[in-house]
């Protein structure tokens, strides 16, 4: 039971592998790597937290009382951020391939170039 | 290769995989029971140096402030890399007076909310080290107040407000500003990204010295990096076929 | 571990199948949203308010507008053939 969000976090890797490897069209590919992406987030807050902890922001709260981890969180905030861009990276590559070929399957891309 | 072949290629590979991550996280410490110092050390003593009340921002921005850097360049570069990729092979003008008509309790709605959200967005840079936020947070909802400017009155005054030149300024000063700030603890006489700006006392908006600074830059190019992709992204989609 | 991260690691692993399940990619976004929001649920038990602002900026509106727009091209391109 205790370990129950890191097996969280290797579902959603493995759910996301399955979903970009047996997909049939690149956006829905794209949108199964941020899923995969999501698996990194739920990992690293998971490895940081502390039992009967709070959140580490001591604004009014005295100096002392246990609370989780912030290095994870600094990590996964600004992570968290820049994925969405890299997204928009590859939905612009998936749109430029169906503009070339008129098609967004992964596998009939595959059988254009021989 | 067929697809039943790749399907079950990767259902062997998956299972192996699945194997692989039990063993892993077997080896962790039980979810909520935390071994580790680093966290325990900043917990205790990041308010007392830092004078920020956010142990977040504090890391973000000042005890790991070298990786924040890194964060900003990797928005950096993927902005750019969306913008070469859709701009170079845009073959037909942007037509920006085929947008939809919008009624008017859409525009009423607008009228209010994107400023509101605009302060917010402002708001979510400026405390980030009293509460929960910073500049990476504020910088997207400032972006995204002013991206709902264009679903909410039409593209046309969206597009004229936020230029492609402008919005690319802001990107790049933000990052600028960042790497500027880092350097000029270099010429205070102490490290890349020391803290040359006095701490203040608790709780002002004026404490936690160059926090503030590097927020605001972090927020500046956030939100410069999501405007561009904004930008680009609508423009890909409005544009008319000129043949 | 508390009953509310039980729940919500459930509605995590139960979004994050329906996302990749979801074959139609208008369906598909729709699923992502409500994946984004148990993922910020998630973090918010988790203790981890600022990645839960930063989970529900980006995927409330900065993710749905770059999927819609790119579905929204794809679409236009097929129809204007």
């Amino acid at each position: 039971m205790s370990y129950l969000p890191y097996a969280l976090a290797g579902w959603l890797f493995v759910v996301g592998l399955y979903g970009v490897v047996t997909s049939r069209n690149l956006i829905h590919l794209v949108v199964c790597v941020s899923v995969i992406q999501s698996a990194t987030y739920v990992l690293l807050l998971a490895i940081g937290y502390v039992k009967g902890g709070t959140a580490p922001i001591f604004n009014g709260i005295a100096l002392g009382t246990k609370a989780v981890d912030p290095v994870v969180q600094a990590l996964t905030l600004t992570d968290v951020v820049v994925s969405v861009t890299s997204m928009a990276l590859l939905l612009a590559i998936a749109v430029e391939v169906h503009k070339r070929t008129g098609t967004l399957d992964p596998d009939e891309l595959r059988e254009q170039h021989g | 290769m067929t697809r039943r072949l790749r399907t079950g290629l990767f259902l062997a590979g998956g299972a192996g995989l699945s194997a692989l991550f039990a063993w892993g996280f077997a080896g962790l410490p039980a979810f909520g029971d935390y071994h580790g110092v680093y966290g325990r050390l900043l917990n205790r003593d990041a308010l007392g140096q830092t004078h920020a009340m956010s142990a977040i921002a504090a890391v973000t921005f000042d005890y790991r402030g070298f990786d924040t850097m890194g964060e900003d360049f990797i928005l950096f570069a993927s902005v750019l890399g969306v913008a070469l990729l859709l701009r170079q092979v845009r073959e037909r003008d942007v037509d920006a007076g085929q947008a939809v008509e919008t009624s008017d309790p859409v525009r009423a709605v607008g009228a209010i909310a994107v400023p509101a959200f605009f302060l917010l967005g402002l708001f979510v840079i400026a405390h980030g080290y009293l509460t929960p936020g910073g500049g990476f947070q504020g910088g997207v909802v400032v972006a995204i107040a002013i991206v709902l400017l264009s679903i909410a009155v039409d593209y046309g005054s969206y597009a004229a407000l936020v230029r492609k030149p402008l919005a690319d300024l802001v990107d790049g000063l933000g990052a600028g500003a960042y790497v500027a700030v880092g350097v000029g603890g270099l010429l205070a006489g102490s490290a890349f990204l020391e803290s040359f700006v006095s701490r203040g006392k608790i709780g002002e908006l004026t404490s936690s010295g160059t926090i503030a600074l590097l927020s605001w830059a972090s927020g500046l190019e956030v939100a410069g990096a999501t405007l561009l992709l904004a930008s680009e992204f609508l423009e890909e989609l409005l544009a008319r076929r000129q043949r | 571990m508390i009953p509310l991260q039980a729940v919500s690691l459930a509605l995590v692993a139960a979004g994050g199948l329906g996302v990749v399940l979801a074959r139609d990619v208008v369906r598909q976004a729709f699923v992502n949203g409500f994946y984004g929001l148990s993922l910020v649920v998630l973090f918010l038990v988790f203790q981890a308010p600022d990645v839960a602002l930063s989970a529900i900026t980006v995927g409330g509106a900065a993710a749905p507008l770059v999927i819609a727009i790119s579905i929204a091209r794809v679409n236009r391109r097929e129809r204007g053939r």
